[in-house]
């Protein structure tokens, strides 16, 4: 959309791209990155033996320089795709999200919201203001859930940690399963007819027409990308350090295989149990997957642990309380049932097929 | 000059609150400001992302915080 108004000239029209001197120092910046990244191994195996005099075989010493080269790492890698990921997404806002949708049918609804999900910006503090948004515009119930669902499952953290730790096969393989819980779940719950669970309010609301969106330049998307990095790593750190110290702690000091017993392929129960202790648990990504990473190194399944972080991403104890306000009880407890046992196939599915 | 901060109460809505209170104040215009947590009214604005600042019934910023020049820039012509 155009901005309307025209009288008045724009005062000190702002640059629209980037000048030589930006562009020298995103070169620049993204040389530093590459040089540090490539040498972080070494850098810390040198941390670990020459300064604090650790043997790397050791308990202590391995739990060290695990720490030591993860934690930087995986800084560095959601720096640089936070980045790419808030430059893509400043064209996918909420608003734009919602004209693609709404009168979807179901089946390709659900598929194209659980992919918007996961560029169009998030954050659980909008989870309400987007379903009332969605659903007064007439995105069918179902539609919208597959969105909800997808988006905080599938994002760019979540990703750059799996691949980081696991690996890309590990990584393609949670946004695949993830994208497919989305769609499937999504679908039940528009098939279960379940609009009448919404809270009555919200039917009866009347939507404004909306802002005027705002048509940005590239010099303001790189920006925007630049923000989301400030704002993402200064809101995840503490979780990406605090979930690689625990796992450096299994890494060091669990023994070998320990965990097979109990989370092993063999018992068919680890994986509803995973389900069951992670959907009330609330962690982002950056916190759960280094713990996941050590708990497979020890013998867990690779389908207990993707259903057990699942689980601890999509669905919490806290997202339920805030879209109580919306849904009536039943139409949430049909909402966490149809997620969870999506996540439980999945977890069955590759403890199975791997 | 009427202000509504549009949020339910994350972080981001107090400090769009913030930045809107201190740039009213340093230009020293007449204007109230409100901060606004229900839904309901969120949504005549149209409003789906949050935080929002609304100016005299026009939605200004949806979605992020704004710098206060740019408050400065709405509220001082």
């Amino acid at each position: 959309m155009k901005s309307q108004c025209c009288a008045r000239p724009r005062i000190a029209s702002p640059a629209r791209g980037l000048s030589l001197v930006e562009w020298g120092i995103g070169f620049l910046a993204l040389l530093v990155w590459g040089l540090v990244y490539f040498r972080l191994q070494g850098f810390a195996a040198w941390l670990t033996v020459s300064v604090f005099g650790l043997d790397p075989a050791s308990r202590l010493g391995s739990a060290v320089e695990f720490f030591l080269y993860d934690t930087p790492k995986v800084l560095l890698l959601l720096a640089l795709v936070v980045f790419g990921v808030g430059v893509v997404r400043s064209f996918f806002t909420p608003e734009r999200t919602r004209r693609l949708l709404a009168g979807r049918r179901e089946a390709v609804g659900n598929v194209l919201a659980a992919g918007l999900g996961t560029v169009t910006p998030f954050c659980s503090c909008s989870a309400v203001p987007l379903f009332l948004g969605f659903v007064t515009a007439g995105v069918p119930l179902g539609v919208t859930f597959s969105f909800l669902i997808s988006a905080p499952m599938v994002n760019e953290i979540a990703v750059v940690l799996l691949y980081g730790l696991l690996g890309w096969k590990v990584a393609a393989l949670y946004v695949g399963t993830g994208l497919t819980v989305a769609i499937a779940a999504g679908w039940v719950i528009g098939r279960l007819r379940l609009e009448s669970h919404v809270e009555d309010w919200v039917r009866a609301i009347r939507t404004g027409e909306g802002p005027a969106e705002e048509e940005r330049t590239f010099r303001q998307r790189v920006f925007y990308g630049l923000d989301a990095v400030r704002d993402i790593l200064g809101k995840v750190w503490i979780y990406v350090v605090a979930g690689i110290a625990v796992g450096a702690g299994i890494h060091g000091y669990v023994p070998e295989g320990v965990l097979a017993g109990i989370m092993g392929k063999g018992a068919w129960w680890s994986v509803p149990a995973a389900v069951a202790i992670g959907i009330p648990m609330y962690s982002n990504a950056a916190g759960i997957v280094p713990v996941v990473q050590a708990l497979l190194e020890k013998g867990a399944a690779l389908g207990t642990v993707l259903a057990f972080m699942m689980s601890v991403i999509a669905l919490s104890l806290p997202e339920v309380v805030i879209l109580r306000k919306v849904l009536k009880p039943r139409l949430i407890a049909v909402f966490v049932a149809v997620v969870g046992l999506g996540i439980l196939l999945v977890g069955y599915l590759f403890n199975a097929l791997l | 000059m009427d202000i509504k901060v549009l949020g339910p109460g994350c972080p981001k809505c107090k400090e769009a609150e913030k930045v809107v209170r201190e740039a009213v104040a340093a230009a020293g215009v007449e204007a109230s400001v409100e901060k606004i947590t229900d839904f309901q009214q969120m949504m005549q604005y149209g409003v789906m992302s949050t935080p929002a600042v609304v100016l005299d019934g026009v939605v200004k910023v949806v979605g992020r915080v704004p710098s206060k020049a740019e408050v400065l820039a709405w509220i001082t012509r």
